[in-house]
């Protein structure tokens, strides 16, 4: 006979040693992918990552600092129409929100938006999403202070104090936002959504947080996204933004978007 | 000064019914035993302990998790102490099919006492009520409040639940 | 010259009835309300490219008619023209009642109006909307002092500070709210400084127009004349300048952004390319809600009839709904412009005219709003002395 008991006491004890591990187990994994260029995970899977500072788990307990600026860097010029939705599929898995087919209230968080050119001719498409500017006109716009940036830029809703309004929906200029329109049960644990508030992109805050990438970066082809710390110099993200040519989609707004794009 | 007489009147004879309403309810029950009009949740994963002193929890949990959701949401700050998915983890019951319930059965261990005070549950309107199935998390055995069986103190070896606690210990399964 | 105010009695049935009508109005509005919170936003016509609708502009319609229905205790209390203080206490009581019905609607069409605390407790001073909800509440705490040194002999000395108040607080007021729909860079319908001037010259036609229609309902409930040919007169000239005003920046407002190479779109969009907001435009803002009235004002003798002012009134009414329409909505189903020189196409209906068919339970909804404000003022006059004494000229 086996006391329930103790097993249950050796269990509790064994998951508060592996909390405390957390801290020490994330900055080791930032280490290891600071140190070589790519991983190997499992066959036919490769974790790339670049630079000392990428994505660097901070510790459990410390709050997002502002000396650290998420940025994306997306490269039009590698993504197929698949391509795209394949990151809208590993977003949708990511974060729990689905197709319903009724487009005009199902939430987006992140879609696929196809340009042409209507002097070339050229087309092509791109993913879009909450561009997590420096200045954000939903953050201005909140009554409330729910629609916020974190300190290291993240542009998230804080959905405790969310009333609803929409004029965050009004005012972004990337139609990144969507409105819950009706109930929903099981959302994921880390990435809470819920009726008669506003949602959109996190940039996958629970991984990034955790020292991985956002999900659409992981399913998007090999080097056509590129996620990092703007502020980090020696970060791929930082260096590339330094050297090529990269676009912000509504430049003239001056809103200083964490989302640049390359060969629109 | 009629009317404050009357006033005191009136409320003495208001409390005195109550007091009396009280007293019937009390001597209806089994000396002893909870009365039934009493909230009684399920009891958390037998060996778990609490962040904090249960009886302190039960008053002020709201406290600490307003805390901790402005600190998670708003500065990322992501430790697991007195945050409501911890909460989820030891206290989720399944019902007698061996599923997770959620808030809307009301065995869930919320909604005992919310129910009775009329207190209207803000959170799972956009957090899951139940752990996610799929990662084994949250309670493992049959913890159900109307099932006096499932909570014996001891198990067989055998046990398809003692296995798969025991696999974890060993660091086999996460 | 002293004014004599009283409660109002004697009235006909009829008032009665009128009263109960909106209150079966207002359960039905909460009803739809109720219905609308519990199924979610689903169930309205409302989506993630029109996300204000119907409601919002019901509410927005009543919040702007607000502040233009102190117009008559502006000009006795500001302006002292003491032929208007018959009315003063009745147009600062609408005033009050219209902003609490359009205030209800606004927050009954949250995605969460059981968070009103949180809409009170949590303040984010950057936000025109917080401002708002502050230049709300202290309209109606100031209007309502404002009153009270109309009612109150013992603070009668203080009535022209309070008047003076409540006017300067009206406009910022107003101001606010078409700075809603003012400073949104993004949007090309609401990215115009003049949607405040166009808000307060609205606010006095919609409120003067409210102000009317209660004043002639009130003569008809009790019987008695309450407008002397003088009075009426004045009205009727003081619509006519309220309308030319409005319809001066309304144009100036459209002209503006047609010189503006980059809104030609848009202009073309709402003026003429035959969608809705087209017909609500031309025909309900411009012909129904200002130059019919107009034609009808214009004769001095027909203008100043009980018939020729409530009848300007009612169509000033829906014209004012119109015109919140094509703003509220027509500006958001025009497309944002994501990539200047591409057409743009999505899953989320990027590049394309948004549809918007709004749901009964959203019109009976704004509706309730306009009840929840006319039975509060009907409601009023029988409690206190709001009400002016019958006029004796024939």
């Amino acid at each position: 006979m086996i006391s329930l008991k103790n097993l249950m006491n050796e269990i509790h004890q064994k998951a508060e040693k592996e909390a405390e591990n957390n801290a020490e187990e994330t900055s080791r994994r930032a280490f290891v992918k600071g140190s070589a260029a790519a991983v190997a995970l499992a066959p036919g899977m490769m974790l790339f990552a670049y630079g000392s500072k990428e994505a660097a788990a901070r510790p459990l307990a410390e709050a997002a600092s502002d000396k650290t600026r998420w940025g994306l860097l997306i490269d039009a010029a590698k993504f197929n129409d698949e391509d795209v939705d394949r990151c809208v599929r590993a977003c949708q898995k990511e974060n729990g929100w689905q197709d319903n087919g009724r487009p005009k209230t199902d939430a987006q968080w992140i879609r696929r938006v196809n340009l042409h050119n209507k002097k070339t001719k050229e087309s092509f498409s791109l993913p879009m999403m909450c561009q997590h500017c420096d200045e954000p006109p939903c953050v201005d716009v909140c009554p409330t202070g729910a629609s916020m940036k974190r300190k290291d830029g993240i542009v998230l809703v804080d959905k405790h104090i969310c009333i609803g309004c929409r004029y965050c929906m009004m005012a972004c200029p990337y139609k990144a936002r969507s409105f819950v329109h009706e109930h929903l049960e099981d959302q994921k644990d880390y990435a809470p959504r819920g009726i008669g508030t506003v949602e959109s992109c996190t940039m996958c805050v629970h991984r990034v947080d955790d020292g991985r990438q956002p999900a659409c970066v992981e399913a998007a082809p090999p080097g056509a996204m590129v996620f990092g710390d703007l502020n980090e110099p020696t970060s791929k993200l930082a260096q590339l933004v330094r050297t090529v040519a990269t676009q912000q989609v509504r430049a003239d707004l001056n809103l200083d978007p964490g989302v640049r794009y390359r060969n629109i | 000064m009629k009317t404050v007489f009357n006033l005191k009147k009136h409320l003495v004879a208001l409390f005195a019914v109550l007091l009396l309403g009280t007293g019937l309810q009390l001597t209806i029950d089994p000396a002893g035993a909870q009365p039934a009009w009493m909230p009684s949740p399920p009891k958390a994963l037998p060996g778990t302990k609490c962040d904090a002193d249960p009886k302190w929890m039960r008053t002020w949990h709201m406290r600490k998790l307003d805390h901790k959701r402005d600190q998670t949401v708003r500065d990322g700050i992501r430790t697991k102490k007195f945050s409501l998915k911890r909460c989820i983890t030891c206290h989720a019951v399944k019902d007698e099919s061996g599923k997770f319930l959620t808030v809307k059965d009301e065995r869930h261990f919320c909604r005992s006492c919310h129910d009775y005070t009329a207190v209207r549950i803000d959170c799972f309107d956009c957090h899951a009520s139940r752990p996610d199935s799929k990662k084994g998390q949250g309670a493992m055995l049959k913890n159900n409040p109307h099932d006096k069986t499932g909570r014996s103190s001891s198990l067989k070896p055998g046990d398809k639940t003692v296995a798969s606690l025991q696999k974890y210990l060993a660091g086999e399964t996460k | 010259m002293a004014e004599t105010f009283r409660q109002l009695r004697n009235y006909d049935n009829k008032f009665n009835i009128l009263l109960l009508l909106h209150v079966a109005m207002i359960a039905i509005g909460l009803g739809a309300a109720c219905y609308m919170e519990h199924n979610g936003h689903i169930v309205t016509g409302m989506n993630n490219q029109v996300v204000w609708g119907l409601p919002h502009v019901f509410a927005v319609f009543l919040i702007v008619s607000a502040s233009g229905a102190l117009n008559l205790a502006s000009a006795s209390s500001v302006f002292s023209k003491l032929d208007y203080k018959r009315f003063a206490r009745l147009s600062a009581i609408l005033a009050i009642a219209l902003l609490v019905g359009g205030l209800a609607v606004l927050l009954l069409d949250l995605g969460r109006p059981d968070r009103l605390i949180v809409a009170m407790t949590y303040y984010n001073f950057q936000s025109i909307f917080a401002w708002n909800i502050i230049l709300y509440t202290g309209f109606i705490t100031i209007v309502g002092v404002y009153l009270w040194t109309m009612m109150d002999k013992t603070v009668t000395k203080y009535n022209k500070y309070a008047g003076w108040a409540a006017f300067i607080w009206r406009i910022i007021l107003t101001t606010g709210t078409g700075s809603i729909f003012g400073f949104l860079v993004a949007r090309e319908a609401y990215d115009a400084a003049i949607m405040a001037p166009l808000f307060i010259s609205s606010s006095f036609v919609y409120g003067m127009a409210f102000t009317i229609w209660v004043i002639i309902t009130m003569c008809q409930a009790t019987g008695q004349r309450l407008l002397t040919s003088a009075i009426s007169e004045k009205l009727r000239v003081l619509m006519i300048i309220f309308l030319a005003a409005m319809l001066y920046f309304t144009a100036v407002h459209h002209l503006t952004n047609l010189y503006a190479a980059e809104h030609i779109g848009l202009e073309r969009f709402i003026l003429c390319s035959g969608s809705e907001f087209t017909w609500l435009f031309w025909g309900g803002h411009v012909l129904i809600g200002a130059v019919l009235p107009m034609l009808i004002l214009s004769n001095a003798e027909r203008g100043s009839s009980h018939f020729g002012l409530i009848s300007s009134s009612v169509m000033m009414i829906i014209g004012g709904i119109s015109h919140m329409y094509v703003i509220i909505v027509g500006g958001q189903s025009y497309p944002l412009s994501l990539f200047p020189g591409y057409e743009v196409s999505s899953s989320f209906q990027d590049g394309q005219f948004a549809h918007y068919m709004p749901s009964m339970p959203e019109l009976l909804l704004g509706l309730a709003g306009i009840s929840i404000a006319m039975f509060m003022t009907g409601f009023a006059m029988k409690l206190l002395p709001f009400l002016p004494t019958p006029v004796k000229e024939q």
